[in-house]
This record gives structure tokens, C-alpha cells and sequence, in this order.
């Protein structure tokens, strides 16, 4: 034990001393702030130019309805000026010149002059506004020819927002408001963080096992030490490296957060995580963004996150996180141990990933129907079970489920271990031959 | 008295046999050398004394008595196929392998610098050892295998990668390390080396044990009853003179001392033979032919490798 101790500290050492690891440390997060960060920062920035334009309006359709904001201002003018900025636009002092013509009522078209490319949010604010302006123009001319009193208000009166609130019964039949777009979100960030983090680190391991193979250090090891607790302390100082990689992605990350935060000020906090949430959305198609908008919302998320288990979502996460870890690392390691080379261990690396990838790719499918059989199964078999139980947790799933995955999972775990060990063991003394699956099957069965 | 035995060791691998029925046993404070030609056994039985593999059957003893998994802290074993971690830095790679013998740090940086001192490698231990030659390795790792003061020794082909020099420094500290009552068990296919640093040689060939004694002895028991006569002279139907208990088994007359071998066929006493020639011509020199170690490995694996074909 005293021994795996010394393996694990130079296994973690080794690793968090090293220049890239630092660096790939210390870049993400600032990474990931500058990726949040630099497009709401721009957005702020670039509607502070002062914009004007022109405006000819022959209709008289939307003579003085056209609303300036802080940065675009409407200027309307009279056709001889309109007619000398078509032939020299330098003359005029304006961003662009707007047109309306005379049949846009049947043909919906209007055009904007300029020197240059005019911008898409000059372009969506025009549109916009003159959509609007034209929709109420027929809307009226439409509502004078029926000519029922008081329609514009009765039809305004129809207009109508939806709001589904998802609500959960709770154990003791209480109702809890809960969200699915929450849980989701939750469920998706757990099972794509253990994937990460069990593909990185389980490759770790392979690679060092690698190269104390080809190295020719480890038969001088072994001779110090049982194999297994080589193996053992490689494990755990390579999870334990990764372990302080998220701790300090983690620090670093609300570091930056409140940094920018406070940086940025009040009103712009707002903004970005505005932004945020747009984005957040994008990714995830329409959940977030149905989401009810407004200064409550931070509060009501925040209320249905303490509404989900958040006890059983750390525990499950710890759980899932370590098992899933130990489990692939330790068939890494057998696998490190059995090829000689790079190309070897691609070929015998992708069986064994294979589950992995799998959870990866159905992992939206069980987001979608949490309670469905490829949810059930996948969560409960032990190869695909800490990513797709991870998704589920959030959602809420029956004790006995839970049970029986984590029973599963580390019965499966007992068993890589002991078939990883015996692999290992011969297989960092066989050199300079092609192992075949039926090779390492025989290796199951050697005596020590 | 021993320091290590092994009785009638068997292991197999699937397919094949590596070791059927194999014992030794090793005297305290001397050196063992450890023969066979390539894939006879030898690793496997170097890995079973290391306890890195067990045998399906037999037994072993460590000091007398049954080896325990801790003996492998008075073990120094240096693999024929050996290296270090190429990014770590030599001085806390020595430490770490030191400490993984079992030292405590503050022994193991004690007994480092004593080392690295008599090497004369100070300076190295701060550079990785990527940027050592492989001799400069193979020095590192030889200190890190007797840094723990081991009292039995195993040097698998400690020569290779080493210049003259280095090797007649480390031959040196073999033989020095054996004075000071460690025990040593060398492997090697270097007869010559076997020769000048081993008290007792067993060799094995195709798993098998076929030849074990005290060097000395082995040598005596192969050696053909020849003799090497240089002479001054002239002689005249060589043969005839020798008559029917010796044969002429060489005769080169082309330099100015002219040279002979010739071997006993019948029990006959050196004076012999000694008289048969003095009459002859002036004898130079009179000796007999011992075999090398070169010849008596040749020698047993071939006609061993005959036997098991018939």
C-alpha cells in the first residue's frame, strides 16, 4: 500500500508539473470566459456608432412614424435632395438612404441605398419598422372596409401568450414546480463532463502504461512491486490530476465570472447573461428558449434548481464520475499494456470506447424520453451507465433504478479489475509480438 | 552456506515449457553466472527469483528458509531489457526507484550522492534523462540497482552499452560488491566475462539444467587431455616417434618456433611423452590446453541439443 502511495504521488507529480498541463490549465477557462465574454462585449460595442438615414417616403405612408432609437436616427427628405444623393451620395452627410416606393403596399418591397454594406442590425431595425408601420396601414384599411366597431380592440384582445409550467408531484404528493429545460441542461453538462473526462484520462492511462512498456523501466518496477499496485497507483494519481484540473477550471471559472462580472457592471451582467441563455438555446434547439424572459427568471431558475435533488444529483455525478473513470481506465490500462505500438492500440482502443461513444451519441434521445426503454437499459448497463444515468438523474428516476445501476456498475468494476490486473501483468513483459483478443483471453487464465 | 536455492522449478506457458524441473543454489558472497543460449529459460527462471512471476511448482529459499514477498527489498535485479523514464529528471528518478526498494528518502539521498560521487556524475542529476548517452543511463541504472545495499544481486547482460572503460569500472565494482559479501547472479552470453568474474556457472538449455559446478572444476572436466609443444628443431616423421599413445593433432612448422598439439589417447603420464621428445629437439614451453568457457558452452549445448533431436 505504502508502495502504491509513492506510484500515485510521482504518477501526480509528474503529470501536474508538466508545462502543458499547466497551460492547458490555465487556458481553457480564460477560453471559455473570452468565448462568453467577447460576443456580448461586442454586441455592446457596435451600436454605439451614431447612424443617420435618409428617408424618401413619396406614399407619405410612413412620413414621420419611423421611431428613432439612440443610435439611428430618421431624416426625411424631399425628392430633388433624394434625387442628388442616387447621383452623388458622398454629398449627403448620412449612413444610408431608405426608399420607399410608391406601390409597396401590393409589392412589400423598399430599398436602402449606401456606399458601403449596410449593417444587419441598421438592416433588421428598417425592416422591422416598416413592416410594422405597412402591417397596421392594410390591417386599418381592412378593418375601415368591414366596418365593425371597435375590431382593432377586439382583435388586439385575442392576442395571447402561453406559458406551460411543467409541474412534478413529489414524494409526499407535493407539487413541485419543476423544469425540463433544467434538467436537461443539468443532465447534458454531467453526461458530457464524464465522458470528457473518462476519454481523456482513460487515454492517459494507456499511454503511460505505454511508455513504461517501451521505456523497458517497468520489469525494474515490478521487481519493487506487485504489478497490481503499479497499475492501482497509476489509476489514482491520474484521476487525481484530473480531479485537480476541474477543481481549478471550477475556481478559476468563478473567478472570472465575478471578475467579469464586477467589471462590466450591473446593466451588462444582464447582457451577458442574456446572451448566455441565448446560446444556451441555440445549442439545445427550443428548450431555453421558451423559457419566460424578464427579471424573475434568474430567481425562478434558481428556485427550480434547489426544487431537483441536488444532494442525489452531486452524489450520482461523484459516483458515476470515479466509477466510470476506474472502470475504463483500468481496461485502458490492459490494453496499454498489451500493444506495442501506436497503431495497435488505436485498433484495440476502439472496441473498448466503443460504449462510450455509443452514450455519447444516444445521450440527446435520452435527454428527449428519460423514461423510455434506451434510457432505462443504457443507464442500467455498465459500460454506457455513468454518462446516460447522469442525464437521467436530473429528471428524477426511481430508487431501485439507481440502485441497481450503482450495484451493477461496481460488481462490473470488481471484474475489469481483477481481468485488467491479469492482462496487465503479462502484458508488460511480452514484447515484440502482435496480440490478438484471443491472446489476451489465454492471459486471463495464467497462472500469476 | 547458500544464500539462495531453487529445487526443481516448473514452469509452463501455454505451448510451451520454459523451465522443467530446474534447481540451483547460490553460495553467499560469490558470483553465479547464469548461462544458456537465447530463449533456453533464463529470464523466466531470473524472473521467478524476483518474484515477478511463480513457478507452477517447486520451491525457494532465501537464506535458508522459504521466500517471503518481502525479500524482494535484498533483491537488486538489473533486466536485460531495461531503461528509465525519458522526461524525469535522474536525480529524482534514483530517489523514487530507491525509495520504491524500500529506502527511506533520507537513506536513499545519503547513499545517492555517495554514489554519484564515486561515478563522478554529480552534475547529471538535475538533467533529464533523455539528454543522457546510453551509457551514461546504463550507469544510472546500475547505481539504482545496488543503491539499496541488496544482499543477492542479479545483473542480466550488465555489459551492454558500455565502452572498455566503463565496463572494466563496473567489472571492478562487481568484483568489489562480492568482496564486501553480496552475492551476485550473472547472466550472460559473454563467455570471456564469465570466465574472469564467476566462481560457478549453471547452464540451461531448452528449460533444462545441463551443466552446473564450480567454474575451475566444469573446465576440468572438458578439457581433451592435450598439450601444447613449442619447440626448437628438426623432426622427422613426427608421428611415427610418438608412437601409438599420442596423436599429433596439429604441426605448424612455418616460424622459427615450431608448435604442436598433441593429445593422449591412453592414460599415459606427461614425462611420458616428455621423454619421447627430448630426444627430438629443444622444448620451449610444455602445457596443457584448457578449454574456455567459449568452447565448453559451444561444446554441451550442441551435443545437448543432439541428444534431445535423437
Amino acid at each position: 500500500m505504502n508502495k502504491s502511495i509513492l506510484i500515485l504521488k510521482r504518477e501526480y507529480l509528474t503529470r501536474v508539473k508538466k508545462k502543458s498541463f499547466i497551460i492547458m490549465t490555465l487556458l481553457v477557462p480564460l477560453f471559455m470566459a473570452a468565448l462568453t465574454i467577447l460576443p456580448t462585449y461586442l454586441a455592446m460595442m457596435d451600436d454605439k456608432e451614431e447612424r443617420i438615414i435618409a428617408v424618401y417616403d413619396p406614399t407619405g405612408l410612413i412620413l414621420n412614424q419611423l421611431e428613432s432609437n439612440e443610435f439611428t436616427r430618421f431624416h426625411y427628405i424631399p425628392v430633388q435632395e433624394f434625387q442628388k444623393l442616387s447621383k452623388d451620395f458622398k454629398s449627403g452627410n448620412c449612413y444610408a438612404v431608405l426608399h420607399i416606393p410608391e406601390n409597396i403596399l401590393t409589392t412589400s418591397r423598399a430599398e436602402m441605398i449606401s456606399d458601403k454594406q449596410v449593417t444587419f442590425d441598421v438592416k433588421n431595425l428598417v425592416t422591422n419598422r416598416i413592416e410594422k408601420i405597412i402591417e397596421g396601414e392594410k390591417r386599418k384599411q381592412v378593418i375601415d372596409e368591414i366596418g365593425v366597431p371597435d375590431l382593432e380592440k377586439k382583435l388586439a384582445a385575442t392576442k395571447t401568450n402561453i406559458t406551460v409550467e411543467t409541474i412534478k408531484l413529489g414524494e409526499e404528493g407535493k407539487a413541485v414546480k419543476s423544469s425540463t429545460e433544467i434538467a436537461m441542461a443539468i443532465g447534458y453538462a454531467a453526461g458530457f463532463l464524464i465522458y470528457m473526462f473518462v476519454f481523456i484520462y482513460g487515454t492517459m492511462v494507456m499511454r503511460g502504461v505505454m511508455e513504461e512498456k517501451s521505456n523497458r523501466i517497468v520489469e525494474v518496477i515490478i521487481s519493487s512491486v506487485k504489478p497490481f499496485q503499479l497499475l492501482f497507483g497509476k489509476i489514482v494519481g491520474i484521476g487525481l490530476v484530473g480531479l485537480t484540473q476541474i477543481a481549478i477550471w471550477l475556481i478559476l471559472g468563478t473567478a472570472i465570472k465575478t471578475g467579469v462580472t464586477a467589471f462590466l457592471g450591473n446593466g451588462s451582467a444582464e447582457t451577458a447573461v442574456h446572451a448566455q441563455n441565448i446560446m444556451a438555446g441555440q445549442q439545445m434547439g427550443q428548450a431555453v428558449a421558451s423559457t419566460p424572459a424578464g427579471q424573475n427568471q434568474v430567481a425562478e431558475i434558481l428556485q427550480m434548481i434547489g426544487n431537483l435533488n441536488l444532494p442525489l444529483i452531486l452524489f450520482g455525478l461523484f459516483f458515476y464520475f470515479i466509477c466510470g473513470f476506474i472502470l475504463y481506465a483500468s481496461l485502458m490500462g490492459a490494453i496499454g499494456s498489451a500493444v506495442d505500438s501506436d497503431e495497435d492500440a488505436q485498433q484495440m482502443m476502439l472496441p473498448v470506447m466503443m460504449p462510450l461513444i455509443f452514450s455519447i451519441i444516444i445521450l440527446f434521445a435520452v435527454a428527449k424520453n428519460p423514461e423510455g426503454p434506451l434510457a432505462f437499459w443504457a443507464s442500467i448497463i455498465p459500460l454506457t451507465s455513468p454518462v446516460i444515468m447522469m442525464v437521467r438523474i436530473p429528471f428524477g428516476v426511481p430508487a431501485w433504478e439507481i440502485i441497481l445501476s450503482m450495484v451493477t456498475l461496481l460488481a462490473t468494476i470488481m471484474g475489469t479489475i481483477w481481468m485488467a490486473g491479469k492482462i496487465y501483468r503479462t502484458g508488460i513483459l511480452m514484447y515484440g509480438k502482435k496480440v490478438t483478443l484471443k491472446e489476451i483471453v489465454k492471459w486471463l487464465f495464467y497462472k500469476t | 552456506m547458500e544464500i539462495f536455492q531453487a529445487n526443481n522449478i516448473v514452469k509452463e506457458f501455454v505451448g510451451h515449457v520454459a523451465l522443467s524441473s530446474v534447481s540451483i543454489s547460490v553460495k553467499e558472497a560469490s558470483i553465479f553466472g547464469l548461462l544458456g543460449p537465447n530463449g533456453a529459460g533464463k529470464t523466466t527462471l531470473i524472473r521467478i527469483i524476483n518474484q515477478i512471476t511463480a513457478p507452477d511448482s517447486g520451491e525457494l529459499f532465501f537464506e535458508g528458509r522459504p521466500i517471503k514477498p518481502d525479500d524482494i527489498y535484498q533483491i537488486g535485479y538489473l533486466p536485460e531489457e531495461r531503461g528509465l523514464y525519458k522526461k524525469m529528471k535522474v536525480g529524482e528518478q534514483a530517489l523514487y526507484l530507491a525509495q520504491l526498494k524500500g529506502m527511506s528518502k533520507k537513506d536513499a539521498l545519503k547513499s545517492l550522492k555517495y554514489w554519484f560521487e564515486k561515478f563522478e556524475i554529480q552534475a547529471w542529476w538535475g538533467k533529464k534523462v533523455e539528454e543522457l548517452s546510453k551509457g551514461m543511463a546504463q550507469k544510472v541504472q546500475f547505481i539504482t540497482t545496488v543503491i539499496h545495499q541488496p544482499k543477492l544481486l542479479i545483473f542480466d547482460e550488465p555489459f551492454t552499452g558500455f565502452d572498455p572503460i566503463n565496463t572494466n569500472l563496473i567489472k571492478n565494482e562487481i568484483l568489489e560488491l562480492k568482496k564486501n559479501g553480496t552475492t551476485i547472479i550473472f547472466s550472460t552470453h559473454n563467455m570471456s566475462s564469465v570466465e574472469e568474474i564467476c566462481d560457478h556457472i549453471a547452464l540451461i538449455n531448452q528449460s533444462k539444467k545441463i551443466l552446473d559446478g564450480q567454474i575451475d572444476q566444469v573446465k576440468e572436466k572438458f578439457k581433451t587431455n592435450t598439450f601444447e609443444i613449442i619447440y626448437r628443431g628438426e623432426t622427422p616423421d613426427l608421428q611415427r616417434q610418438l608412437g601409438s599413445h599420442f596423436d599429433l593433432l596439429e604441426h605448424d612448422e612455418s616460424a622459427q618456433l615450431k608448435q604442436m598439439k598433441v593429445k593422449f589417447l591412453s592414460d599415459q603420464s606427461n614425462n611420458e611423452l616428455l621423454k619421447i621428445l627430448m630426444n627430438q629437439f629443444e622444448i620451449v614451453s610444455f602445457k596443457e590446453i584448457i578449454p574456455s568457457m567459449n568452447d565448453v558452452f559451444i561444446h554441451v549445448v550442441e551435443e545437448n541439443n543432439r541428444e534431445i533431436q535423437l
